[in-house]
């Protein structure tokens, strides 16, 4: 696996640019990475998605689809869309450092 | 031997530069095997920023119709791999309560791998984004009104108009 300095770390991606370490990720990396996509203020919805993502990653070892966030999250669809702007299953996983999610739906 | 390759940093290709998609399902089928495709491929393309629409014509229409759309069944007749599956003689599928097993069985599959039922799904779409239409033809000829349909359905479009209005989408009929 490549790695990359992000805020002067090596951090270990895929070859798509998705953190591949969970445990080198950590909430100045999150801004840093949303940032790098256009997110440029991590609010405290954000946050709720993100804290989400990470422990249902944690606990189920892949990362959760957007129909999951809503259904066990519940964190409305159309939220989704408006704090990760058009693909949001992807961006928010990339900012919380996870890969893409696998599942279809 | 592995090695670590330190590279330039970057982001993946989220395609927020790339030029508007567009994709639309005509979906013309109302058996319960047959529903599920538009709507599993749909979500993916929703999921990728995708605008999506989704065409309800003729059979489809029972995927809209509220007093339908829970209750799509699946048939093995004809299906042959539903009868091999099932070590069951093509002749059996015919046979009164096969079909109601076989929607049963399929209806139990898709729970275990937690896909929503066709109502549920339909609102799932709507909340990502996606346009539902119903074909004006298939509303008159089943005598339908807006009423009768889910409320996730955006209107009643005749074919030129949806013809128009998918103006360079890529398209599938199911």
């Amino acid at each position: 696996m490549p790695t990359m300095a992000i805020d002067d770390r090596e951090i270990h991606v895929d070859d798509e640019g998705f953190l591949t370490e969970y445990d080198e990720w950590d909430e100045d990396l999150a801004s840093t990475l949303a940032s790098a996509i256009g997110i440029d203020e991590l609010t405290e919805d954000h946050w709720k998605v993100i804290s989400f993502l990470r422990s249902d990653y944690k606990e189920k070892g892949e990362t959760a689809t957007l129909r999951r966030v809503a259904t066990v999250g519940e964190i409305p669809t159309k939220q989704l869309f408006v704090l990760f702007p058009k693909k949001p299953a992807r961006k928010m996983a990339y900012v919380a450092g996870l890969p893409k999610p696998a599942g279809c739906i | 031997m592995t090695t670590t390759e330190s590279r330039p940093s970057f982001v993946p290709d989220f395609g927020d530069e790339a030029e508007d998609r567009k994709i639309a399902f005509v979906c013309s089928k109302g058996t319960l095997d047959m529903a599920y495709p538009a709507l599993i491929m749909a979500s993916g393309a929703l999921e990728q920023g995708v605008e999506t629409h989704i065409f309800f014509t003729f059979w489809g229409m029972d995927m809209i119709n509220k007093e339908t759309m829970g209750e799509l069944k699946f048939t093995p007749v004809g299906n042959t791999t539903a009868t091999r599956q099932a070590h069951m003689p093509m002749l059996f599928t015919a046979f009164p309560g096969v079909a109601s097993l076989a929607t049963h069985q399929m209806k139990k599959t898709l729970d275990d791998l937690e896909i929503p039922d066709i109502p549920t799904f339909l609102s799932h779409l709507s909340d990502m984004g996606c346009h539902l239409w119903a074909c004006k033809m298939s509303v008159d000829m089943f005598e339908l009104s807006e009423e009768d349909m889910t409320d996730d359905l955006d209107g009643i479009l005749n074919v030129g108009d949806f013809i128009e209005l998918i103006d360079g989408a890529q398209t599938m009929f199911i």
